[in-house]
């Protein structure tokens, strides 16, 4: 495989042209766990995430997930325990109401249903964290890249990026 | 001049005397919080960058309701002030606290940049008659249907108005433009201190309205109105549109309306500071209030010019001491022995009914609330079909 860094830093394994973006939200005790279960396991998975881990699923409110998609992401993942193994017992109850209205929005808002997923992966389930992730990552190469990101100046009257758009747009 | 100086521009704050009335008369620092908004203005004044942006926590907790505004003796512009200062802030990367995760601000740039085809058009019934590209009126829906999409567990149902307006806009003959491609009028990232996200927005709005040939804008929304009216000046080629607000609308044609009573009910009216101070539209939503058979309006001890904004401030920020506002201002709603406090904005439905949401103060503050244009179309008899 070849290794590089890409401009973050973040070592990957990049095809040529263009890679996925996908933000990973994980709680600790489960899903978090559930991906260094895949790392000392050395189950090979696609690397084009980046993982942002909670305290627990319930915590994921819409904001989040919308500032992901603002900041450019293709795709993002919010993951937690399986029901009946939330460490506050009723978090990922929440995540799951949560995660039914950013849904709701991110549709109103006109991206793909297809760049938005709710995983329970438990800490034991290394296989799984790495079969989600190569499922997803393979599901955002054929969406290609968000239209987020991509719209630029094509769209005159939008024209004008945010400086963190641009900052993205930079790194594309 | 100093940066800070020269966004003071307009703004008068050299006329300032350190009288303190505006921080004597701001609802966040009466109910306690530590905010003096003469402190911004002196120093905006002497140019004390450093001061302003350490203040920023405070900077971003003004409700920009404008109440200050109207009491300085010297005429001190202290929300454009405020507006200005944020985006100040903005640039130096001080960002606000933001109320829900800043999901409606990340919705906004989202909309800014533009590149999905949005699905907002689902709260239309058949009966509506709608236009989505060209007419005489274009109908400004704003984010309602967001709003309530982010918002179920309030039950706001901020699109009831939405809905309401367009049907009395059908029964008075007009079939609105009613746009699938329109984004966010940008007022929440402009008052966040974002213009370059608010600029986008509004280039983007004032050209679909340019293309639709409308003559006459819309809005149920006050934020709206008061963008439209007062920040996208600057954008406009050639001639704007006529701006209103549905309540405008309404009370220029009530003797086009039949409006029959629907039993006898005490409405209290809640000015939305958008549409009273910042627009100074007092009278129409009274006018339709009054017209409606069966309705008794009363006044809150605060109204019209001296009401009490919603202290939902811009989604920029949201405390304790909104929360305190909220509760003595629907308190003295109750106080008025009215059944229903009626308003013409979906921002104050929103935070009021998110403060009537406090499980220990629920009983002591919950009030039937309506907009203007839902009450108008709840007093609308039967359209008469036979001709
Ligand atoms: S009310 Fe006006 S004059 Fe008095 S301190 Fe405030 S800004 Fe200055
Ligand atoms: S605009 Fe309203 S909240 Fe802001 S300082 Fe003035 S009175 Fe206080
Ligand atoms: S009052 Fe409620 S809805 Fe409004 S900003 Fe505060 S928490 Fe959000
Ligand atoms: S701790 Fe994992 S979902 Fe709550």
């Amino acid at each position: 495989m070849n290794l590089t860094k890409d401009k973050t830093g973040v070592m990957t394994t990049a095809r040529k042209g263009w890679n996925p973006r996908l933000v990973v939200f994980a709680c600790n005790w489960c899903s978090y766990a559930g991906a260094d279960t895949a790392g000392v396991s050395r189950i090979q998975h696609q690397p084009h995430f980046r993982m942002i881990r909670v305290m627990c699923s319930g915590r994921i409110q819409p904001g989040f997930v919308l500032r992901a998609f603002e900041k450019g992401a293709d795709g993002v993942l919010v993951s937690g325990c399986h029901f009946g193994d939330c460490h506050y017992v009723f978090g990922n109850e929440k995540a799951v109401e949560q995660f039914e209205k950013t849904k709701s929005v991110v549709k109103m808002l006109g991206l793909e249903e297809g760049r938005l997923r709710l995983e329970w992966i438990s800490a034991a389930e290394g296989a799984r964290f790495a079969q989600v992730i190569d499922e997803f990552i393979e599901q955002l190469r054929e969406l290609g890249p968000s239209p987020l990101s991509r719209a630029r100046s094509g769209d005159e009257a939008a024209g004008a990026l945010t400086p963190e758009a641009e900052e993205v747009e930079a790194r594309v | 001049m100093s940066e800070l100086q020269a966004v003071t521009t307009g703004t008068r704050t050299w006329a300032c005397y350190d009288c303190g009335k505006c921080t004597a008369t701001c609802p966040i620092a009466r109910a306690g919080a530590q905010y003096s908004p003469r402190r911004h203005v002196l120093a905006a004044n002497s140019g004390q960058k450093a001061e302003v942006l350490e203040e920023s926590g405070s900077l971003f907790t003004c409700l920009t309701c404008s109440l200050c505004d109207s009491r300085c003796p010297a005429e001190v512009a202290y929300t454009p002030l405020v507006q200005k200062l944020r985006e100040v802030a903005y640039k130096e990367g001080v960002e606000p606290d933001c109320p829900h995760g800043g999901a409606l601000q990340s919705l906004m740039r989202m909309m800014a940049r533009g590149g999905t085809q949005q699905d907002r058009m689902g709260w239309l019934t058949e009966d509506m008659k709608t236009t989505p590209d060209q007419g005489e009126v274009f109908f400004f829906t704003g984010c309602t249907m967001y709003f309530d999409t982010l918002f179920p567990e309030l039950e706001a149902n901020t699109l009831d108005a939405t809905r309401a307006s367009v049907q009395l806009m059908n029964r008075l003959g007009i079939t609105p433009v009613v746009s699938p491609e329109e984004r966010c009028c940008g007022h929440d990232l402009l008052w966040n201190g974002d213009r370059k996200g608010f600029e986008a927005l509004a280039r983007f709005n004032v050209d679909l309205v340019k293309k639709s040939g409308a003559e006459t804008l819309v809005a149920s929304c006050a934020e709206c109105v008061r963008t439209w009216k007062l920040d996208f000046e600057p954008f406009f080629e050639g001639k704007p549109p006529k701006i209103v607000h549905i309540s405008e609308l309404l009370a220029e044609r009530l003797g086009e309306l039949p409006l029959k009573g629907n039993g006898g009910r005490k409405v209290t009216f809640q000015d939305p500071c958008r549409l009273g101070r910042h627009l100074g539209v007092y009278d129409a939503p009274r006018e339709v209030l009054d017209a409606l058979p069966g309705v008794e309006r009363v006044e809150m001890p605060r109204s019209g010019k001296r009401a009490q904004c919603c202290a939902g401030g811009t989604w920029s920020h949201c405390d304790r001491y909104a929360k305190k506002i909220q509760t003595e201002r629907l308190k003295e709603a109750r106080a008025t022995g009215a059944d229903v406090l009626a308003t013409a904005c979906p921002k104050c439905q929103i935070h009021y009914r998110c403060a009537m949401k406090d499980p220990n103060l629920g009983g002591d503050i919950g009030i039937e609330m309506r907009d203007v244009a839902q009450l108008a179309l709840e007093a609308l008899g039967e359209e008469d079909t036979s001709h």
